[in-house]
């Protein structure tokens, strides 16, 4: 009998604070397992958001330092800049990267920052109650759209990726989701290919992942995966957005 | 983990096998669902945070394809294969 | 030991290069331009520096925090308006217990103010303008040497206690030029400190935060931090006092201020009244004990600040009531000369009817 699934190395033995169905634990352990197989524990420096997932530290055994709310990408800066030789991920939220945080992602993308960034699109806040964020549907009911979100007064779900897509910094973006097997296992290569993309220095890189958020979504673990399917990656097409890494220039 | 499972395959014919921790398991019921053979099913045990785990009906048709694990959450679930 | 004719900004620069800065994050703002274009220029090409031009204030401080948590020397510099978007920032180094070095060459407010010099930034960088119970040691020069010596010495504070620094200067100190000595080379290898976050390499992972949902560990936070801002109180408080040891009348003043004071003095000291000057050089930890001491024989005080009063309110408390204190001040970017505050120190010995 040989084990063919187990729990990644870097990965800690805890129990996550999520609640059930939610898609953080999952991109958590994907990111272990990329980085016992890239062989990362010792370089890596991971930057866990204001959000829910800001407790990561917890449970991804490698160095890690919280940013304020937003700045995650600044941060990852400061840290590349000063120590290149670090591999630097940040993690970050919806309301993370796409709000508070734009012009910091952004400009990490402009200047070509080579860092790496997990960004989990949840559609919500989670953390403080389930709020709309940049990427609530059109219609999607948060705490703070209570009548569904209306274009006219919340304005438009954001594409941030691919608005990232159009600086020139940016050399692999692409989207995804932890929704189901073969999402996860996509989930899986689109990280590992990011972490080689700032290994090769080639540039700012992003994975977005729509992730399950049942409990702010008000459904059962099973509809959220499946509402993913059926609205979200309506609004926010699974691919990739952009992979120029193939080219040196990087152009 | 696998408190009050047995571990020794019952049937020649097994070639996968399961264990759900009981503790970390959430109910969520995700791998219920995605399970292609329909094995697992909801435990009637509350654990201790008062969730109804999955449980793991070893009837040997597990193929040990890990699909479950790479759907858990909760990465309570190990699996292993001839 | 190099002797240059500088502007105050580029000497800051030049102080923190030779202090073994390996980062500069900075943003524009008037009147402290020079001080991040000199880093552009002489940061940005040395072995193992950086510099970086941001894209806000905010993000700057975060840039900082960032280079601090692998352990190197780092900084930015700002005016008033950058300053207040830096709060949150500093209020997390604070908390994560990292070093970090903050110039405010303070400008004309509130609002988008001016540009001229002004001290009106005293109680958001002593009183710590960000949010939770931390406290920032903040250094007043008063002349370009000055600035030199203290952007050294804030590396070493911050370094030493873990905290972030803060250099507060105005328009004047940043634009104007004098010599000045630099005491100090750029170490080859700049350090990096031992408890630095580098990757989980021959060691546990660790992480560095200051979230979280257990209060005796925050309360514990806190309390280390209070030991230490006591012990930074005992040992770090620095001031200068000046023709103080007769005087029946002590101007206390800071900064650029304290210079137009001096010449104030000197001018009512050749009329024969006995005047003196305390300057606090530590804005924050406040020199309370030398007011305390000086409060044995003198009665009458003089606060004389660039802003509408804010540094006398530091200056009552250390007196407890031991002295009778009075204010002058010119707020808003209005530089006074020292002849219209020797005439204000004159009018006040006079009315006071202190002897000559």
């Amino acid at each position: 009998m040989k084990t063919v699934y187990s729990r990644p190395k870097s990965l800690k033995m805890a129990q996550f604070h999520y609640c059930p169905g939610c898609g953080h634990s999952i991109v958590h352990r994907l990111i272990c397992e990329v980085i016992d197989e890239m062989n990362l524990q010792e370089k890596v420096i991971g930057i866990p958001p204001a959000g829910c997932s800001v407790f990561a530290y917890h449970y991804l055994d490698i160095d890690m330092a919280e940013s304020a709310h937003g700045r995650g990408a600044a941060v990852a800066t400061g840290i590349k800049r000063a120590f290149p030789e670090a591999i630097v991920f940040t993690y970050q939220g919806d309301g993370d990267m796409a709000a508070i945080g734009t012009a910091e992602t952004i400009h990490a993308a402009n200047r070509g920052e080579n860092i790496t960034t997990i960004f989990v699109n949840n559609a919500v806040y989670g953390m403080t109650g389930g709020q709309m964020a940049p990427t609530t549907l059109p219609g999607q009911k948060t705490t703070t759209t209570p009548y569904g979100r209306d274009s006219i007064l919340e304005g438009h779900p954001l594409k941030i990726s691919e608005m990232l897509a159009l600086v020139k910094g940016t050399t692999y973006i692409e989207r995804v989701a932890v929704n189901s097997p073969a999402n996860i296992r996509k989930t899986k290569k689109a990280i590992k290919k990011a972490f080689q993309t700032q290994i090769d220095k080639l540039g700012f890189s992003v994975v977005e992942i729509l992730s399950p958020c049942p409990v702010n979504w008000k459904m059962s673990p099973l509809e959220a995966w499946r509402w993913i399917d059926k609205e979200m990656s309506q609004e926010f097409p699974l691919g990739l957005i952009k992979d120029t890494t193939g080219r040196k220039d990087a152009d | 983990m696998s408190a009050g499972l047995t571990l020794t395959p019952e049937s020649n014919k097994m070639k996968g096998f399961i264990t759900i921790s009981q503790e970390f398991c959430k109910g969520c019921e995700i791998c219920i669902s995605f399970c292609p053979k329909k094995i697992i099913s909801r435990s009637d045990r509350f654990n201790a945070a008062g969730y109804l785990p999955a449980a793991f009906n070893n009837n040997g048709e597990c193929t040990g394809c890990a699909i479950c694990a790479l759907v858990c959450p909760e990465v309570a679930i190990e699996v292993y294969r001839d | 030991m190099t002797k240059v004719l500088m502007n105050g900004s580029s000497a800051i620069a030049e102080a923190a290069i030779r202090a073994g800065c390996q980062c500069y994050f900075g943003y524009p703002i008037t009147p402290q331009n020079e001080l991040t274009e000199y880093m552009a220029t002489n940061l940005s090409r040395r072995k193992g520096c950086s510099f970086v031009q941001a894209e806000s204030e905010i993000s700057a401080i975060n840039m900082v925090y960032g280079a601090s948590l692998v352990g190197v020397r780092a900084m930015t510099s700002s005016s008033g308006p950058g300053i207040s978007l830096k709060q949150e920032g500093i209020s997390f180094l604070a908390a994560c217990e990292l070093p970090a070095v903050i110039v405010n060459m303070s400008r004309g407010g509130p609002g988008m103010g001016s540009i001229a010099a002004a001290q009106s930034d005293y109680f958001q960088a002593t009183r710590g303008g960000g949010h939770g119970d931390y406290r920032t040691i903040v250094m007043a020069p008063s002349s370009v040497q000055e600035l030199a010596d203290l952007t050294h010495r804030a590396f070493h504070l911050a370094d030493k206690y873990k905290t972030p620094v803060m250099i507060l200067g105005d328009g004047i100190l940043g634009q104007m030029m004098e010599p000045v000595k630099f005491k100090h080379e750029a170490p080859a290898e700049p350090p990096i400190r031992h408890d630095a976050l580098r990757g989980a390499k021959g060691r546990r992972s660790k992480f560095i935060k200051s979230l979280t949902s257990n209060d005796t560990e925050l309360e514990e936070l806190n309390w280390s931090l209070f030991r230490r801002y006591e012990l930074i109180k005992k040992k770090e408080t620095t001031y200068e006092t000046f023709l103080a040891d007769d005087a029946e009348l002590v101007v206390v003043a800071f900064g650029i201020a304290a210079r137009i004071a001096k010449g104030a003095i000197k001018t009512v000291r050749s009329e024969g009244l006995k005047v003196g000057l305390l300057r606090p050089v530590t804005l924050w930890p406040f020199p309370a004990e030398a007011v305390q001491e000086l409060a044995k024989k003198v009665k009458h005080y003089l606060v004389f600040e660039m802003n509408m009063g804010q540094m006398i309110e530091d200056v009552q408390l250390s007196l407890e009531g031991k002295g009778e204190v009075s204010f002058y001040g010119r707020p808003g970017g209005v530089i006074p000369t020292p002849s219209e505050v020797a005439r204000v120190i004159s009018r006040l010995y006079y009315q006071k009817g202190l002897s000559k």
